[in-house]
């Protein structure tokens, strides 16, 4: 069975016909091949797929595309500015080191990002509870939580 | 000191794309045509493969191809090799059974590769998949490591017993006369834990055969292209190796899991030809559960004869190790080579002598997995210290200063010669970071508030910078373990290096190009890495074993002092001077004791408008390739101080403070250093605390396929660490370094465990320190 998808996706409109099956990242990164959002587990165990949904944050491998029907979705792409400046939550990351390999950083960046409003100069503590839905196998999270704490500091 | 060369804290080339969506992993990759592979996997740990009914599967929509183990067998194609030849102790060489790329006649561990499925999307090469019926015949499994071989079961016909090899290495004889001397003799008993890799990115792979050129594209997560190109070409497909390029584009992740030619991306391969159309699969979660192979999984007895003073004499270990159910591509010298040698650790232990009994079992293979034998032998050596600290009534500390190496060079009695090292400087270091003088005070208030609190420590040491062909070859490797560097300068004075060396988190593009930045005086700009595709890159060994810097760096620093030889000579004609008169400085070329100079960027302009320029002399253009192959193994060592908090009444272990002090030589980037320690304590200590691979004993089922089951570490599971380092310079590589990416997961288990045991008073625990298996060691130690 097919259905008609009409969402917003990084401030542009799309519309699609798609398996009713499909997940958001599935039409994240196949039918719109916004190939930022990663699938590590498929099961929102990890968080790599993390995309904001309404300014949420949310498992994209977890909900059915038809799930965000008429929904604001931004994905990793949609985070730095329109000439590819980053954004702060990025800049920090690069500066405080707060990625190695890449696969899990934009599902982190896109559930640190969402911190902002939701904590207010958060300890370290508070910013690694905040963060245990995402996986990271790099880099021990030390830096991680540093670089979240400075990119929220920088969004304010 | 250049703010961008060597020793700066540059932030990384890299991370722009990681940040912004616009890395490219393999399975970003979508070809023109692509058709979608899915792997029928043996749901059983072992099964004869009665027959296999493909025609339901055949007629369901999309379906391209189906592919059974009958058209392995009838396309005369190898089976996958073992990259490393173990010779027993009775001079037979180790068992080798083959290792087909779809199961001919069995099956052999839960998620062994049946068949494979191709069609036109992923969703209808899976459901095609589940279509497929197979008539087992369901066998008994051999799945525990300690017992099997004493199984009355055989994974292969060729291992009756499921014995690989008995590998002995060392003194047996003065070993024993030393333990019939001793003043006391400690023992440990001890398993060291199945581990699941879990690379963030599950593996991937896209093939795509060209018939205009008869050449295929292989796209795969990997470590080390040029070598899964050669095991391919030579050992399995026959294909000619310059008719496949092997790409690994981003990869996420390795850990020592992407190093290996699996079943999958060489079926995929054989397959693309076939069906004359790309072909990808990517692994699911479970799938890379069942089939990436496992780390550790060893069980070992271990025995310390110490003198009065609590002095070394001699060290004994029989440990079983598991290779699951194939030989994967470096299975068989992790538990020898890369663990046996190692036991000496930082000590100066006269007698060591190490057997080692490899086992087949009906489980996923097992290779090496970050640190790859070296995490195993420092687990054994470093409780065993701790175990024998107690027994003697010692400081854990004051055991280690009188045993202590500190003359170097240092032949070890197990086959390594330390170059250099400074045990004292890292341990001292460490207890003062760790503030071991306060430890008094915080056990105490721990105490106050009914919470039992531990300290332990780990020495480590381990041999990085794989390795010295000659050496690794006399061992039994089937490689060379050099690495190949290109330094392409262009007209304008800009530079691309290609190494060999393969970045899949580690940062080289930022720390290769600081090396060269630095040696060429000019801007980290001004400098690119390429890795990661055979098209592009020489050859190349790979990235693992902590090597990349120490020996793909090394070869790239060779290939600069190259171009910096023929700058000389191009300059020399430019300035009207001998070469032998040119020095290089900062940038440029200056005739020693004048101001005439000329820039690197006129020099290269030169090379390649060579109007005036002593053709009849000298090539034209600046380009040069080097291969370096290491005359020694490279030793980082260093100590690790946990500290840990236990509630008698759940068991919870609770990180409360973890300190490592590092000698890794010369450090190059601090940030990426500290990072690459910082990464490897969390994976340690994921081991120590967490994550435990569990096959069910009678069934052979992997009972943790999931992140639901398997414990991965989360940002909530530990503190910030605290890290320090000591140089002592390696004395044989050109950048004086030994490399630094396993040291963090090489020595945080025994310090933890050593806290645990210390916390609650008990000899040993085996990993993970669960609560459940916390709470009852405190239970059993209180009625003993």
């Amino acid at each position: 069975m097919s259905v008609n998808i009409t969402m917003k996706v990084n401030g542009k409109s799309v519309t699609a016909a798609v398996a009713a099956s499909t997940t958001l990242v599935e039409f994240i990164r196949e039918h719109l091949r916004l190939t930022g959002t990663h699938v590590g587990c498929n099961t929102s165990q990890c968080g790599a797929c993390t995309v904001h949904v309404n300014g949420r944050a949310v498992k994209s491998c977890n909900m059915l595309v038809a799930q965000a029907q008429g929904a604001d979705v931004m994905t990793i792409e949609g985070l730095a500015a329109a000439n590819g400046d980053m954004h702060p939550m990025q800049a920090a990351f690069k500066e405080h080191h707060g990625l190695q390999c890449g696969f899990c950083t934009p599902g982190m960046v896109m559930s640190a990002c969402e911190l902002k409003g939701k904590v207010t100069n958060p300890s370290d503590e508070e910013i690694r509870a905040c963060l245990d839905g995402n996986i990271c196998r790099c880099t021990g999270y030390q830096n991680i939580v540093t670089s979240v704490k400075a990119g929220l500091a920088a969004m304010s | 000191m250049k703010t961008d060369g060597i020793g700066a804290r540059v932030t990384r080339k890299e991370d722009y794309r990681f940040l912004t969506g616009n890395g490219q992993y393999t399975d970003d990759i979508i070809l023109p045509h692509q058709t979608y592979a899915a792997f029928v996997r043996s749901p059983h740990a072992h099964a004869t493969i009665n027959g296999i009914n493909s025609t339901a599967a055949a007629a369901m929509p999309g379906v391209v191809a189906i592919f059974t183990g009958k058209d392995i067998e009838e396309s005369k194609i190898g089976g996958l090799p073992c990259g490393w030849g173990i010779t027993s102790k009775d001079g037979t060489p180790a068992i080798e059974p083959p290792h087909p790329i779809l199961c001919i006649g069995k099956a052999r561990y839960v998620g062994d590769h049946v068949a494979v499925v191709i069609a036109e999307t992923p969703e209808q090469a899976r459901a095609a998949a589940d279509a497929m019926e197979v008539d087992y015949g369901i066998l008994p499994a051999v799945v525990s490591t300690g017992t099997a071989a004493s199984s009355k079961t055989a994974v292969h016909d060729q291992a009756p017993n499921n014995v690989c090899y008995t590998w002995g290495h060392g003194d047996e004889a003065g070993v024993k006369a030393a333990f019939e001397k001793a003043h006391h003799i400690s023992t440990l008993d001890l398993i060291n834990q199945r581990l699941a890799p879990n690379a963030m990115e599950p593996r991937a792979a896209n093939a795509v055969y060209d018939r205009s050129s008869e050449s295929y594209t292989l796209y795969v997560a990997n470590q080390n292209p040029h070598v899964e190109r050669l095991l391919m070409c030579a050992f399995v497909l026959g294909i000619p190796e310059h008719k496949l390029r092997v790409v690994a584009p981003d990869v996420g992740g390795g850990f020592g899991s992407k190093i290996f030619v699996y079943a999958e991306e060489t079926v995929l391969v054989w397959a693309s030809k076939r069906v004359n159309r790309p072909i990808k699969w990517t692994a699911d979660r479970t799938e890379a559960f069942l089939s990436d192979a496992h780390g550790r999984d060893h069980v070992t007895k271990a025995q310390l004869a110490m003198d009065k003073d609590g002095k070394f004499l001699a060290f004994r270990v029989d440990t079983t190790a598991a290779m699951g159910a194939y030989l994967s591509t470096f299975s068989t010298a992790v538990p020898t080579i890369l663990y046996g040698t190692l036991l000496a650790g930082q000590y100066t232990t006269p007698s060591i002598y190490v057997e080692v009994t490899a086992v087949f079992t009906n489980t996923s293979p097992v290779d090496a997995y970050r640190g790859a034998g070296r995490p195993e032998a420092t687990y054994v050596v470093e409780r065993m210290v701790e175990v024998a600290a107690r027994d003697m009534k010692l400081d854990p500390a004051e055991i280690r200063r009188r045993n202590f190496i500190r003359t170097f060079p240092y032949a070890t009695p197990v086959g390594l010669t330390y170059d250099v090292g400074d045990y004292d400087a890292t341990l001292d270091g460490a207890i003062k970071l760790a503030d071991v003088a306060g430890f008094a005070a915080r056990k105490a208030a721990s105490e106050a508030r009914g919470m039992k609190r531990g300290i332990g420590y780990s020495s480590y040491i381990e041999a990085c910078g794989l390795a010295p062909s000659n050496v690794a070859g006399a061992l039994g490797a089937r490689a060379g373990l050099f690495e190949s560097g290109e330094v392409r300068v262009h007209p304008t004075g800009k530079v691309e290096v290609f190494t060999g060396s393969h970045s899949h988190g580690q940062g080289h593009e930022t720390t290769f190009a600081q090396v060269v930045a630095d040696k060429l005086g000019i801007p980290i700009e001004d400098v690119s890495i390429s890795h990661g595709d055979t098209g592009k890159v020489l050859f190349g060994m790979g990235t693992y074993g902590s090597r990349s810097l120490a020996v793909g760096g090394s070869a790239i620093v060779k290939a600069v002092d190259k171009v910096i030889a023929k700058g000389k000579k191009i300059a020399a004609h430019l300035l009207e001077a001998s070469d032998t008169d040119i020095e290089f400085v900062n940038g440029e070329f200056v005739v020693k004791g004048t101001d005439k100079k000329v820039p690197f960027a006129s020099v290269s302009l030169t090379a390649y408008v060579p109007h005036n320029y002593p053709l009849d002399k000298l090539e034209p253009g600046l380009n040069e390739n080097a291969f370096y192959d290491p005359t020694n193994f490279t030793y980082p060592a260093g100590t690790h101080i946990c500290e840990v908090e236990v509630d008698p009444q759940t068991g919870k272990v609770e990180v409360c403070a973890f300190t490592a002090v590092d000698d890794f030589g010369n450090i190059i980037n601090p940030m990426i250093v500290e990072g690459q320690v910082h990464g490897g304590v969390a994976q340690g200590l994921g081991q120590a605390l967490l994550e435990d691979c569990i096959y069910d004993p009678e069934s052979g089922q992997l009972l943790t396929a999931s992140y639901m089951d398997y414990a991965m570490p989360r940002a909530d599971d530990f503190p910030n660490f605290k890290v320090g380092n000591n140089v002592t310079a390696c004395t044989h590589n050109p950048l004086g370094v030994k490399g630094c990416g396993e040291a963090g997961a090489i020595g945080s288990p025994p310090a933890f465990i050593n806290a645990v045991t210390d916390a609650i008073g008990v000899k040993h625990i085996d990993m993970p320190a669960t609560p459940e298996r916390v709470w009852r060691a405190m239970q059993t130690a209180a009625h003993a």
